[in-house]
């Protein structure tokens, strides 16, 4: 049965990384500016599923995340900085800004860092808007560089569409380590059952802020890929709406997924494209298969086929998840 | 000055009442059902459109459009909503029904977005849009208005959970279903019920607040944001708390607009929501929830 899974997982997984080596020469640049956007939010949503589907907690501020990300980026290399150093610091500056905000809002139940993050990413929306001498308020940040690699600029969509590719690909497999990593066996064990693990050795806190941090440091790096990819940011993009859509991505991709986030970011970003022949229902069609499918599928896509590939997995949820995991 | 003073916060209370009335909607659901609803301000958006096509549709007047807009608002917006939503996800824990809230607002407000067009549309006031003068200060009687309707609409709910033998069952259901079945209280029922009175505040919330915002399909993000602030200031598990921190929120509102800033007057609610969390989680009234192992 596990093999089963593996040789169907592995298929489905070649067959989709050759799509996207290819994509580019299949789309026009709006269709490949769009892909761009998919890998980019795949990032965040990835840093989200860290958060919420290994370590268990709700975090509605991803998207001030990904702006702090984006903005730090677009500030310092509209000055001259090269990209490099500016998203390193956009990461580390998210990391510590998670750490800061998780701290003292993970002493408290689950349900409440949900409550924090909301304000928070409001909080960090209106900083966005009002400071006009920094970010520019309502007019944005334009003209933001792409980034070269040894020589190579990457201005053109093409470059800039494998550039984002490969961040994905390094990041996917960092979270990879991680989540086979002791660390990342803590983050399960908290998700599980916090008490137990507790009572195991486990110090639940510091684990549960790591799991936060580093989530909220891929949404910086996110942002940080962002701001070039669109060369021009305003603070529109990073309000609450875009928290809600990443939560969205997780959880309809299947949370605790390792390849939830990617099929989740594919609904979030690539359908609605798709659906845009409906004109304005496009939004309504998508609204409904959300519900639709959190209805009768509240464990996501991957736990849709999970269950599709395994018939017997209803009745061992956990082992599922530790294959998944 | 003080006249002033005294009329920012008669005009606080009066919009805090609505955010009074869509939060004590909000703890309800949580509290018997584990619900939360981020769909919450576009219910409240949502019933005034029903009176507008109740009123433009049909060519119904005002106040039969209003019944019939209430009795629909009770029939989606809490029947509806739970048979066809939460009753099927109930069990599968909090995070997938958040999702499709999250969902389920976007749907209302695209749709209304779709028939009605991004334009914001008249609503006819409960009350005459005159002033009346007490001590120098002149007050909106539209304000009196809402403010009594919400009290009136709160104390009556207050009796209803506390006199009556439903809402004592539905009290129980809430702090305890498990006992509570095993005395013989219908859950199901009761759960049901609370559904059905956060859609009618949600219709009488929209009622008396639509007047002031105008009819608009982006009307429930800041309602939503607020009603959710509100009910956490207060004590997300207590009715009174979704009160006081309705009323709170209100008045801290309107003396920021004017006394601080416009331009960050969502910011004094969000951080006075950040230090009631950090320092008394519970909320000004609520009781601790233990911890399950």
């Amino acid at each position: 049965m596990r093999r089963r899974k593996t040789v169907v997982a592995g298929m489905a997984l070649a067959l989709s990384a050759a799509f996207l080596l290819v994509a580019p020469f299949l789309f026009k640049p709006y269709g490949i500016f769009i892909l761009s956007t998919w890998a980019v939010m795949t990032i965040a949503a990835i840093g989200l599923n860290l958060t919420l589907g290994y370590a268990g907690q709700v975090s509605l501020a991803q998207a001030a995340f990904v702006g702090i990300g984006a903005y730090i980026t677009a500030l310092l290399t509209t000055k001259g900085w090269p990209f490099w150093p500016a998203c390193a610091l956009a990461g580390v500056a998210c990391f510590v800004t998670g750490w800061a905000l998780g701290y003292p809002a993970l002493r408290l139940q689950h349900h409440y860092l949900a409550f924090v993050t909301l304000a928070f990413n409001t909080l960090v929306y209106l900083v966005f808007r009002n400071e006009e001498w920094l970010t520019g308020g309502i007019y944005g940040i334009s003209n933001v560089p792409r980034p070269s690699l040894a020589g190579w600029s990457m201005n053109g969509a093409h470059a800039f569409y494998y550039f984002c590719l490969a961040a994905l690909a390094l990041v996917s497999l960092a979270t990879w380590c991680l989540i086979r990593s002791p660390w990342g066996r803590a983050f399960v064990a908290l998700r599980e059952n916090p008490m137990r693990a507790l009572s195991l050795g486990v110090d639940t806190r510091r684990y549960t802020l790591m799991a936060f941090a580093l989530g909220a440091g891929l949404g910086g790096i996110s942002g940080a890929l962002y701001a070039p990819l669109v060369q021009f940011i305003d603070p529109t993009p990073f309000a609450l709406g875009l928290s809600l859509n990443l939560l969205l991505m997780v959880v309809v991709g299947g949370s605790g997924y390792f390849f939830g986030p990617f099929l989740g970011a594919i609904v979030a970003v690539l359908l609605p494209e798709w659906l845009r022949f409906a004109q304005g229902y496009y939004l309504m069609g998508y609204a409904m298969l959300v519900i639709v499918l959190m209805v009768f599928c509240p464990t996501g896509l991957l736990g849709l086929a999970d269950r599709l590939v395994t018939p017997a997995a209803k009745a061992v949820p956990a082992a599922a998840r530790e294959v998944a995991a | 000055m003080l006249a002033d003073i005294l009329q920012l916060f008669v005009a606080g209370l009066a919009t805090g009442g609505i955010y009074a009335l869509a939060a004590i909607g909000f703890t309800l659901l949580w509290q018997t059902s584990q619900t939360i609803n981020f769909a919450q301000g576009e219910f409240v958006m949502l019933p005034a459109f029903f009176v507008l096509i109740g009123m433009g549709f049909f060519g119904l007047p005002f106040w039969a459009a209003v019944l019939v807009g209430v009795a629909v608002s009770i029939l989606t917006l809490g029947l509806m909503f739970k048979k066809l939503m939460v009753d099927p996800m109930l069990h599968h824990g909090v995070l997938p029904l958040v999702i499709a809230t999250i969902g389920l607002a976007i749907l209302m407000k695209e749709t209304v977005r779709e028939f009605y067009g991004a334009d914001a549309w008249p609503f006819p006031p409960l009350a005459a849009a005159t002033n009346v003068t007490v001590f120098g200060a002149a007050f909106a009687v539209q304000s009196l208005v809402v403010l009594g309707i919400s009290i009136a609409a709160v104390a009556a709910l207050q009796l209803f959970l506390n006199k009556t033998r439903t809402g004592r069952c539905m009290q129980a259901t809430a702090q305890n279903p498990t006992v509570a079945r095993l005395l013989g209280v219908p859950v199901e029922r009761m759960i049901l019920y609370t559904f059905l009175i956060n859609a009618a505040l949600v219709a009488l919330a929209s009622l008396l607040i639509t007047p002031i915002y105008l009819a608009k399909f982006t009307n429930g993000e800041l309602l939503g944001l607020y009603a959710f602030i509100a009910a956490i200031i207060g004590g997300f598990n207590q009715v009174r708390g979704a009160i006081v921190g309705g009323l709170l929120l209100g008045v801290l509102d309107n003396f920021t607009a004017v006394y601080i800033s416009t331009q960050y007057r969502l910011v004094v609610p969000l951080l006075f929501l950040i230090v009631i969390i950090l320092f008394r989680p519970q909320g000004l009234l609520g009781r601790v929830e233990e911890r399950t192992v």
